[in-house]
């Protein structure tokens, strides 16, 4: 399967085993969304458990609370994540609240999926990277799958879970992992490991990462895409690197970060949303409060710029193999 | 001048910015002569399957029952018994005497804020008793009389209000941010209108699970203006949504009038007839017009014939909070020049003009309301209040974020407790 396919099949398993379920948002109906991710499932459950919402995320995200709030168990879909700003307050205010101000009376187990990153000639619209500021809210789990297995274990265990997910999907490696390098073929995800996944239930808890390679030299933070980019310019330039695909951002898995720096001495984090006070940051900070001393280099970061996303120099912005290569030369100087 | 600020050049005269402005200011002597008040029999009163675009005048024209003699009439009336009658009249006296109390706790700096509903009891009382008890509620933060019109323990009204050990809410919200499901009360939030597209999609959860209940939602006129509003009136014409929205227009929001949410141009029930929604205007005094109006919407959902938005038409004759002082920006009698009375006032007139009530009668139920406010606050303050002392164990700042508490939060929550012992040492209890 691909990434898609994967997302497909997580939503169609908890339709089937969970009436409560329900998938909505732009164009996921009859079409079954611009990306694919819901064909297919309005025809097989039905009207009343999938179906198209007016162009109002604000609506989608309010509406959701209130089917959180009845018992149900909504998936909605934001088209771009950078369409997630007209409905950031019922995220902010309500669905990340709605716990904690109403001492457990009411719930919000939704499970906002949408995708994000760019790549794909996106412009500033449809390319922006929000997991920081999803994290940054108390109260929503943020989670980013680099790979078809985890996609689909991990968006039934977000669906499943009692409290507001918000599910990012990187939309650059729907089809394929993607190396970096642009002007090469892309893969498609049938010739990748993670591509073998079951058709049946399973589950990837919330909250732990993944060791996408073992290695002694330096510990590689990634998510989403670039995973894969660190992982094609580690190979290119042969450093023993070990990267860990933190898959959660929050709760994030600090013990598996912690083990990894301490072992190696030296830590790389790689994002594609913007640099200041991007998730880089906050992670930057929990290596230095707790494995300061095991530290051989200063941690760096490779980020996008602090610009909004550009059209035509899309790959000038992208933190590429170029970026990675200059700070993983830096960090193994000394 | 700016070269983009330049007027093009013709010999229209200038553009001018409108900006709104009320009729009355302090020291000024408001006259609401003006206001179209309908008779009472004038309205007629369409089927509750009538289409939305076959009772448009609905919007304008205002839902009466009980005329300026305390008589009902017309095709309105939801004809109740004396029983029923009396039992609204008591709840709305019971609101207004749990507002002055509570207000005046907070004066005596026993909680930090609180908001009264003094004028508006008939929009949360009557439209309560119009529907059913377990279809849900989304209040604003002006609705008390929900839970008042269901029986809430008025105790626990107070605790959440000092924020004491009895507060389930565990200190978390500011007072009048109440919840109760089990009284179908929706927990309050402090940003406006949000509760708008939420009740949709609980009315909308109800209508696919084939549930017979349906949701109710309250905002502010000034509130009408948020973005929320519209998405929540979108959701609801296209999936024909089992909700009754009501827009109580008591003509203030803090200090800017109506008009700044489009008040000038048009009436706030007529936002419905951009939506195909059907639409009422209704006297918001006359707590009659308010629950045959709500009753009739619920008919409607619950016929799945769709939503309702009502315009409660109304005064907001105290303050906005108890941070507010409106004799900064309005005229001091509007409350008292207010052409439609007070709906407690005009209850009893309808009652003694039945033969069913009276002076004694009602000064006698005042005084018995009165005292069961006083003596249930003397309860409530023995379990505390707001500013004396810590009422909730330190830790349960950090639960309910998540349903299992994350590392982090656990790291924090540890750090916390060990700066409290440092401050209080370690055999420290919640008072
Ligand atoms: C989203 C949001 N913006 C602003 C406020 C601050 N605020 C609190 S009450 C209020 C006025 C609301 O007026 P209205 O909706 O007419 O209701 P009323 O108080 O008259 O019942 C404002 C601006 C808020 N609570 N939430």
């Amino acid at each position: 399967m691909n990434m898609i396919e994967a997302i497909n099949s997580a939503m169609d398993i908890m339709l089937e085993r969970d009436p409560n379920t329900v998938v909505m948002g732009e164009d996921v109906g009859f079409f079954g969304g611009v990306f694919r991710a819901t064909a297919g499932l309005q025809k097989k459950h039905g009207k009343t458990r999938v179906f198209d919402t007016p162009i109002n995320e604000c609506g989608i995200i309010g509406v959701a609370v209130g089917m959180g709030a009845y018992g149900l168990r909504p998936v909605p879909e934001i088209q771009f994540a950078d369409y997630i700003y007209p409905g950031l307050d019922q995220l902010v205010s309500e669905a990340a609240r709605l716990r904690y101000r109403s001492a457990n009376d009411f719930i919000c187990p939704m499970t906002v999926r949408t995708p994000f990153g760019g790549g794909i000639f996106g412009g500033q619209t449809h390319s922006q990277s929000p997991e920081s500021i999803m994290t940054h809210i108390c109260g929503v789990k943020t989670v980013i799958p680099s790979n078809p297995y985890d996609a689909k274990g991990l968006l039934i265990a977000a669906i499943e879970d009692n409290d507001p997910v918000v599910f990012l999907e990187p939309k650059r490696i729907y089809n394929g992992p993607f190396s970096g390098y642009y002007d090469r073929p892309v893969e498609p995800w049938s010739k990748h490991d993670a591509s073998a996944v079951p058709e049946d239930y399973y589950r990837i808890e919330l909250g732990k990462a993944a060791t996408v390679r073992a290695g002694e030299a330096v510990t590689v933070l990634a998510y989403g895409t670039m995973v894969h980019v660190a992982k094609t310019v580690i190979e290119e330039m042969g450093v023993d690197a070990e990267i860990l695909d933190l898959r959660t951002l929050l709760p994030l898995d600090i013990d598996a970060i912690e083990t990894s720096v301490k072992k190696t001495g030296r830590c790389l984090i790689i994002h594609e949303a913007t640099r200041t006070s991007g998730f880089g940051a906050e992670l930057a900070a929990l290596v230095q409060e707790r494995c300061f001393y095991h530290l051989e280099a200063p941690v760096e970061r490779v980020t996008g710029f602090d610009t909004p996303y550009p059209h035509s120099l899309e790959w000038a912005y992208f933190p590429g193999p170029v970026r990675i290569a200059t700070a993983l030369e830096k960090i193994m100087k000394d | 001048m700016p070269e983009t600020h330049r007027r093009p050049a013709s010999n229209l005269p200038p553009l001018s910015l409108h900006i709104p402005e009320p009729r009355y200011r302090p020291g000024d002597t408001p006259d609401f002569g003006d206001i179209d008040v309908p008779a009472v029999e004038a309205t007629p009163r369409p089927g509750e399957a009538t289409k939305p675009d076959a009772m448009r005048d609905m919007c304008y024209g205002l839902v009466r029952v009980l005329d300026f003699d305390g008589q009902a009439k017309g095709a309105w009336d939801p004809k109740l018994s004396a029983e029923r009658l009396r039992a609204m009249l008591r709840y709305m006296m019971l609101v207004r005497a749990f507002d002055d109390r509570m207000f005046r706790a907070q004066r005596q700096g026993k909680t930090s804020f609180y908001m009264k509903c003094t004028g508006e009891e008939a929009t949360s009382v009557a439209s309560t008793m119009a529907i059913d008890r377990a279809d849900m509620c989304f209040p604003s933060y002006r609705q008390q009389g929900i839970l008042i019109a269901r029986d809430y323990p008025l105790i626990q009204m107070m605790n959440q209000i000092y924020s004491n050990r009895g507060d389930h809410l565990l200190g978390r919200q500011l007072p009048i941010m109440y919840s109760a499901p089990e009284h179908g009360f929706f927990s309050v939030s402090g940003n406006l209108a949000t509760q708008y597209p939420q009740a949709v999609g609980w009315a909308m959860a109800s209508a696919s699970k084939g549930d017979s209940r349906i949701a109710t939602v309250w905002c502010g006129e000034g509130s009408s203006a948020e973005g929320d509003f519209h998405s929540a009136l979108t959701f609801a014409t296209v999936y024909n949504a089992p909700v009754i929205f009501n827009v109580v227009n008591n003509q203030w929001a803090i200090s800017s009038f109506s008009g700044f949410a489009g008040g000038e141009r048009t009436t706030f029930a007529a936002r419905a007839v951009g939506y195909g929604i059907a639409g009422l205007r209704v006297d918001g005094n006359d707590p009659l017009a308010v629950y045959a109006a709500t009753q009739w919407a619920a008919d409607r959902a619950r016929t799945n014939n769709g939503p309702t938005l009502i315009e409660h038409f109304t005064y907001r004759a105290e303050g906005h909070s108890t941070s507010d002082d409106p004799s900064a920006y309005r005229a001091a009698q509007e409350a008292s020049a207010w052409p439609f009375g007070d709906p407690i006032a005009r209850m009893k007139q309808h009652l003694i003009a039945l033969g069913e009530w009276d002076d004694a009668q009602h000064d006698a139920l005042r005084a018995e309301l009165d005292d069961l406010v006083k003596t249930t606050q003397k309860q409530s303050e023995k379990l505390g209040i707001l500013g004396h002392g810590m009422h909730q164990p330190f830790e349960t700042m950090f639960e309910d974020v998540f349903e299992q508490m994350p590392w982090h939060l656990k790291e924090q929550c540890d750090q916390m407790l060990a700066e409290q012992e440092k401050k209080f040492g370690p055999n420290w209890k919640p008072e």
